[in-house]
């Protein structure tokens, strides 16, 4: 993992320092709302319906054991004693007091972590696959060149003033678990001719009030400039992003209305003059990085068989854990979608619990996925029983990954300020009414958000959700056929909206007729969507 | 329709009810404030305590004020997923 270097702690200690003045000043009331209020957010604290909120950065979702101790220890001495993961692999508390904000922040920077860049026009937290150098299928670790962005991208002074948020995800495998497609920028690590590692650069992808699929714009970057052509395509968005209109401002409108070939054009002319100046580091700075990415050493000799003849234990195994690329090892998911639960949250008792099993199973690494669930990504198999064990008695077993209760839900109007409708509610009798039949529908993925942002990636869900105000009541619609993976699509609404008992109803219709048109128990509901169309669904929920 | 004034404390964002003569936690004890609501924002505002300072429409009935809106009874009374918190403004459920 990552530590910082004296540069990387002085930067996120100054910050305290001077966050620490802004918020004495607040108080004393030297200084405006007005005038704090970018000052909060530049530091991940927004006001939400009920207390302040603080998002935290946690860089590519990966943390160590002492990290996710310490974000027990904030649930507890400053929060209610829970914290929410995020669709952006970040944690965020939702009772938060702005008076004890600088002994927070301070607290999390022992820890070599901030929340700045949680919030703004700026570049957020660099997301990645939460199985990143555990994975069989990956070519290389992702994780440095994200770090490599994060460092660059922190406190960038020509790119803190975007025209709007800006979203970065890097994946070292052709199976996308980061939903690369849906970012303004996507990174994939690829091979070239000769077998050397390069970048794939998608551009223009998003959720929200237009969502878009990203475009490839090159196939093949080499490694050692792909800091210049980020701050290529960044120069070309800041330029002609447009700042005019909040909606039209990301990125995806930019290259949707230039055109992915024009855009791509304007960047590579932009890269050319860019590329002599010499802003990309030297090597040995992108291997200093990697060095603290070195593969943990793992026995390959491990165990491969395992006692499975504990039914619930064995049904665990075969759903929450992946092969690893060391043979004896598995990667673990920790799912935090208990039917009936909040998904996404987790008490400071489960955190402490997590990072002890990480320290002593897991070679001290956890990771948070973009669906809310946590990681453990380096495990002996002959370790995963007393795991699961002590995982069961925390409540944090569930057998669901990637299946209808494993839910992404945004915090909704629940929590959120500009929220429209309750997410959470919906998500949890979804999961409690589907849980019992969800062995049976295979991998079937549910997002709800509770308004147009999309935090909850409805458009990327096999079946999403959509909170909407009519008139001040909360109303539901449901959209069908999205995918965030490789095999990226956008969800379409199938028709008009329901409340809060009526889409559940609608869901278990879509899910109904899905069963009778399969072709086989193979057959995801997202392939039979793709194959038979929304007509059937339509008729099903609606005739 | 009566209005309720309401904002958030700037120290802990907490989200307090304008009572007559101070600010409260609890929804029962708010006062109407009706047409006086626009002048006590501007006597309020430039004090810079009180964030996102509002008039919200509420319903009286018998167990106290019912706001009009889902969001500002979430906001009464707290997560309606997390009834443990709830302040004693109206039932959960009825959210
Ligand atoms: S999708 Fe909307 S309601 Fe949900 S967290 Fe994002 S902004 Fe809030």
């Amino acid at each position: 993992m990552y530590r910082y270097d004296e540069f990387d702690q002085a930067i996120v200690d100054a910050r305290v320092a001077e966050f620490r003045d802004q918020v004495a000043r607040r108080l004393n009331n030297e200084i405006s709302e007005e005038a704090f209020k970018p000052l909060r957010l530049m530091n991940g604290i927004y006001l939400q319906l009920h207390a302040y909120m603080l998002r935290v950065a946690i860089p590519y979702g990966t943390l160590d054991s002492r990290q996710l101790h310490m974000l027990a220890h904030i649930a507890r001495r400053y929060d209610r004693g829970y914290g929410h993961f995020t669709t952006r692999q970040n944690i965020q508390y939702n009772w938060m007091k702005l008076e004890e904000m600088p002994d927070l922040l301070a607290d999390l920077a022992s820890v070599e972590m901030h929340a700045f860049q949680t919030s703004g026009n700026c570049i957020r937290n660099i997301s990645s696959d939460q199985f990143a150098a555990a994975a069989a299928d990956e070519i290389a670790d992702p994780r440095p060149y994200a770090e490599l962005l994060r460092q660059w991208s922190t406190l960038h002074p020509e790119f803190s003033f975007l025209p709007r948020k800006f979203k970065i995800a890097v994946t070292g495998s052709t199976i996308d678990r980061a939903a690369i497609q849906l970012h303004d920028i996507g990174l994939e690590l690829v091979h070239g001719a000769e077998g050397e590692i390069g970048l794939k650069v998608l551009v223009g992808g998003g959720m929200g009030r237009t969502p878009l699929l990203a475009h490839v714009i090159r196939e093949f970057l080499p490694v050692a400039d792909y800091l210049s052509y980020m701050e290529a395509i960044l120069r070309v968005y800041n330029r002609h992003g447009r700042r005019d209109n909040i909606y039209k401002a990301r990125i995806k409108i930019l290259v949707n209305d230039l055109g992915p070939a024009e855009f791509a054009r304007q960047v590579e002319e932009e890269w050319a003059a860019l590329k002599p100046l010499g802003l990309d580091p030297p090597p040995s700075e992108l291997a200093r990085i990697a060095a603290h990415f070195q593969p943990p050493v793992l026995d390959a000799d491990a165990p491969v068989e395992i006692d499975l003849s504990n039914p619930e234990f064995a049904n665990w195994v075969a759903v929450n854990t992946h092969p690893h690329k060391v043979p004896g090892h598995a990667i673990v998911t920790i799912s935090l979608k208990a039917p009936g639960e909040i998904p996404g949250d987790a008490s400071a008792d489960q955190m402490d619990l997590i990072a002890d099993l990480a320290k002593a199973h897991a070679q001290d690494e956890i990771r948070v996925t973009h669906a809310q669930n946590l990681v453990l990504p380096h495990v002996r198999r002959d370790a995963l029983f007393t795991i699961w064990q002590a995982l069961k008695g925390a409540g944090l077993a569930t057998a669901n990954l990637d299946r209808a209760s494993d839910i992404i839900s945004c915090p909704g109007l629940d929590y959120c300020t500009l929220a429209n409708a309750r997410s959470i509610p919906i998500a949890q009798k979804l999961a409690v009414r589907l849980a019992p039949q969800e062995a049976d529908l295979g991998e079937l993925k549910i997002k709800i958000s509770g308004c147009i942002n999309g935090c909850g990636h409805h458009h990327a869900g096999h079946i999403g959700i959509l909170g909407v105000d009519r008139k001040g009541e909360e109303n539901y619609q449901l959209l069908l056929g999205g995918s965030g993976a490789e095999d990226a699509s956008l969800a379409k609404i199938l028709g008009p909206g329901f409340d809060e008992n009526g889409i559940v109803t609608a869901v278990e219709k879509v899910i109904g007729r899905y069963q009778s048109l399969r072709s086989g128990p193979g057959e995801r509901f997202l392939d039979t969507y793709r194959r038979v169309g929304a007509e059937p669904f339509k008729e099903a929920v609606y005739g | 329709m009566p209005r309720l004034l309401t904002g958030n404390r700037v120290e802990t964002g907490d989200v307090i009810w304008w009572t007559g003569d101070g600010w409260s936690l609890h929804l029962k004890d708010a006062i109407a404030v009706d047409d006086s609501g626009e002048a006590l924002i501007a006597q309020f505002s430039p004090q810079e305590r009180i964030n996102d300072l509002a008039l919200i429409d509420a319903d009286p009935s018998d167990a106290g004020w019912r706001p009009r809106t889902t969001r500002e009874r979430v906001r009464a009374v707290g997560p309606s997923v997390r009834p443990d918190f709830a302040l004693p403004s109206i039932p959960v459920e009825s959210i």
